[in-house]
């Protein structure tokens, strides 16, 4: 039997996650005056030396291709902070048959903020209410007007650029001011104004003026590498330090977390987890627990804490746990603009992320599908990098001095364009316990099962055909390998692709159909909250970290008024 | 072949020139400019830092490497080619570290040059120029392996090479100074775009 080191410490709070939500409930609750240790699965950064900003290509042997070229086609080259990835040695995850599905995961403080997107867009109000306004789904036990001052909040503290709208599809923030457009975004949104698509600054979580001690973004186009004036927004730079100044924050790295071991009293007491340096198991106490360890591995780590009072796992007598599992739907294209083979030399760099994007405008409308999406898009002249010519040699092929010139002529012509939408909820979507496979750690692991119903095809579809309208209104030349039948129809992203996986424990009122109630806090064991996507009840067409924080601070501020109502 | 005495520093000199004012670096004597070459080569030759040995391909196939991507990015009046970018150097790492790239490079190599002897009775370095303009159109093109499937193997080879000079030199210096991007550095704010020509 391995050797189990009781700690005789019981904090106040344990979190397991460093990332959006962990981060978030580590900064309101240490600095609301409650001692918390933080469990992190991966190690410490350290960003002096694992950020790469403003690295050149040759100023390093394998030019950003990684070991191999291996990195060549992945999300994160060899400049990327250090985030995640799609496969982990010695931790598997698996697909039932016939489902396709791809989990990135990131072991490092900070998690996936370390690299994530940074676009930061607020729920609608209609969000929190689609089955009252559709019929399709469920709606949240919260409404929008609930969760605003929290949106306000996260906003202020980690800045957030944008423009005053008044789209009820996408709800105004507290914005700083944002870049000027780039040239590819001013020919976007010039088709964009003749075909009454709204195109409009993007919402992005970067500085464009000087924040909470944090120096204003210098526009070099890298926050994907880490930022180390830490201009834009990451868990491990902006959370995670006001929660170490506390000087109530401990922070444990390498910390696996395999189980929440709960007491007689059906309370948790303890989170079981390895220190992968040693191989051995270690516990934790703690008065309360926050599970924020990204939706599907909060997930597993519910789904492992089976107990005798638990036996299909912690909070989760409703059988809710692991279910109603939702990626984004997403789909791509690109076009060709020729008129930016004239523009003169300048420096299109600019913040790491659009600076301009088209939210749901269709909102008014019957469409062929519920729901709606927004989309991304970006391209120019941005550094080069391994694979920038990828499509041109294979397109035109030849060689010699003909293809040289050709790759300087066609040097960022492309724009990229990505709709982000909906799915809605559905049977066939989840996950759970494999039940012949552990990691390393020996720690069952998840198995994924996946289904896209009609109603993302057409929206897929609906992408495709707005995308091909604004790149031909635009003078370009429409460029997609989408096609309307086969195993991606309409070029529809495999579940999980997207990283917006999310409502694997979701809040609801009645604990018969939901896990966690609208302050995050499990139905069935009360010192439990779950803080992180894991909790959303659907996935709108806007990326979720921003409102995972707003959950995360509310949950936290609602376990800090426990606290001093002495109930924690 | 210039004399000795024009210093590296002088032929240097004229070269950045060049670059500054494209003018100059046209009229540059051909054999001034081939002498700089060597001299750089040389060094880097002599240089324990800057010499280069293969780490996968053998001597002479590491030297057809490089004429193929010389051939695909060749130099020109604006800059090196792939050679002076270290693409082959490039290629040569990531290829000792990936066994897809072996077979296929490697592959690639040996079947050009018994598709040489075939044809030309001979490897691809000692085929004439015409000879090696000859097989590589043939290859460089995927169309040519539909009406001669015996081609694919070197087409395949080749799209592969391509795309891996194509990454070498343009993540070098001199081939991310000829497409003119700028940027990579510190702004106190952005300007965003200048004004767009008409489509």
């Amino acid at each position: 039997m391995p050797q189990v080191v009781r700690s005789p410490k019981v904090y106040d709070v344990c979190i397991v996650g460093s990332g959006a939500a962990g981060g978030t409930a580590a900064k309101v609750l240490a600095e609301g005056g409650l001692s918390v240790v933080m469990l992190e699965a991966g190690p410490a950064l350290n960003p002096e030396k694992d950020f790469k900003e403003h690295v050149w290509p040759y100023q390093v042997p394998h030019r950003g291709a990684g070991i191999g070229g291996k990195l060549k086609h992945e999300v994160g080259d060899e400049f990327m902070a250090p985030n995640g990835a799609w496969e982990i040695d010695g931790e598997p995850y698996t697909s039932a048959p016939g489902s396709r599905f791809r989990w990135f995961r990131s072991r490092i403080v900070g998690g996936r903020t370390n690299h994530w997107g940074r676009i930061a867009l607020r729920f609608a109000p209609v969000d929190f209410r689609s089955r009252s306004t559709d019929g399709m789904g469920d709606d949240w036990p919260i409404t929008y007007e609930e969760i605003a001052p929290y949106y306000d909040k996260v906003e202020s503290y980690i800045g957030v650029f944008g423009t005053k709208e008044n789209i009820s599809s996408a709800p105004d923030g507290v914005f700083l001011p944002p870049p000027a457009p780039r040239c590819t975004e001013t020919i976007v949104k010039k088709a964009c104004d003749k075909l009454n698509i709204v195109c409009i600054p993007s919402r992005m979580a970067m500085l464009t003026k000087p924040l909470n001690g944090r120096a204003a973004c210098h526009y070099c186009g890298q926050c994907g590498r880490g930022c180390l004036t830490a201009s834009n927004f990451s868990s491990s730079q902006v959370m995670i330090p006001p929660a170490q100044a506390t000087g109530r924050f401990t922070l444990i790295t390498g910390a696996m977390a395999r189980e929440i071991v709960v007491g007689k009293d059906g309370k948790a007491e303890a989170v079981a987890y390895i220190d992968k340096a040693t191989r051995s198991e270690q516990r934790v106490h703690a008065r309360a627990f926050m599970v924020a360890a990204s939706a599907c591995e909060s997930a597993r780590l519910l789904l492992n804490s089976r107990s005798t009072l638990f036996p299909d796992g912690l909070a989760n007598s409703s059988g809710v746990v692991g279910r109603y599992l939702t990626d984004s739907v997403g789909s791509d294209a690109s076009g060709y603009f020729p008129q930016l083979e004239k523009m003169p030399p300048h420096n299109h760099d600019g913040t790491g992320g659009m600076h301009l994007y088209m939210p749901w405008w269709k909102f008014d409308r019957k469409n062929d599908f519920l729901r709606g999406y927004h989309i991304e898009f970006g391209g120019g002249r941005s550094m080069p990098g391994v694979g920038e010519f990828d499509g041109i040699c294979e397109r035109y092929e030849g060689y010699g001095a003909s293809l040289k010139q050709r790759c300087r002529t066609m040097y960022g012509t492309h724009i990229g364009f990505a709709g982000r939408g909906e799915m809605i909820p559905n049977e066939k979507s989840y996950c759970d316990l494999d039940p012949d496979t552990v990691d390393q750690w020996g720690i069952p692991v998840l198995r994924f099962h996946w289904h896209w119903s009609d109603n993302e095809i057409k929206m897929a579809k609906d992408m495709q055909e707005t995308f091909r309208s604004i790149v031909e209104t635009a003078g370009g030349t429409f460029l997609s390998k989408a096609k309307p039948d086969g195993s991606r129809p309409y070029g529809i992203a495999d579940g999980g692709v997207i990283i917006h996986e999310l409502g694997t424990a979701r809040m609801g009122s009645n604990p018969k159909t939901s896990v966690l109630n609208k302050y995050c806090q499990a139905h069935d064991v009360k010192n439990v909250f779950v803080t992180d996507a894991a909790a959303f009840v659907t996935n709108p067409d806007k990326n979720p970290t921003l409102t995972i924080m707003a959950l995360s601070w509310r949950a936290s501020e609602y376990l800090l008024d426990q606290a001093k109502q002495g109930s924690l | 072949m210039a004399t000795k005495s024009i210093s590296r520093r002088n032929i240097l000199k004229s070269l950045t020139m060049g670059a500054v004012a494209s003018s100059v670096l046209r009229v540059i004597p051909l054999e001034a400019a081939e002498y700089a070459h060597h001299m750089v080569a040389a060094e880097k030759a002599a240089s324990p830092a800057g010499s280069y040995t293969p780490k996968f391909f053998p001597a002479r196939q590491y030297k057809t490497l490089q004429t193929l991507c010389q051939t695909i990015i060749p130099a020109d009046a604006d800059a090196g080619g792939a050679m002076e970018a270290g693409a082959p150097e490039f290629i040569d790492l990531l290829t000792s570290e990936n066994p897809k790239y072996q077979l296929k490079l490697g592959g690639g190599l040996m079947w050009l040059d018994a598709e040489c002897i075939d044809r030309y009775g001979k490897t691809y370095l000692d085929c004439t120029p015409e000879q090696q303009k000859e097989i590589v159109d043939l290859i460089a093109y995927s169309k040519n392996a539909e009406k001669d499937p015996g081609l694919s193997p070197g087409v395949e080879f080749f799209a592969l090479l391509r795309e891996l000079t194509a990454d070498g030199f343009f993540t070098s210096q001199i081939g991310i100074k000829y497409l003119g991007y700028v940027g990579n550095t510190y702004l106190l704010s952005f300007n965003g775009c200048p004004p767009v020509p008409e489509a």
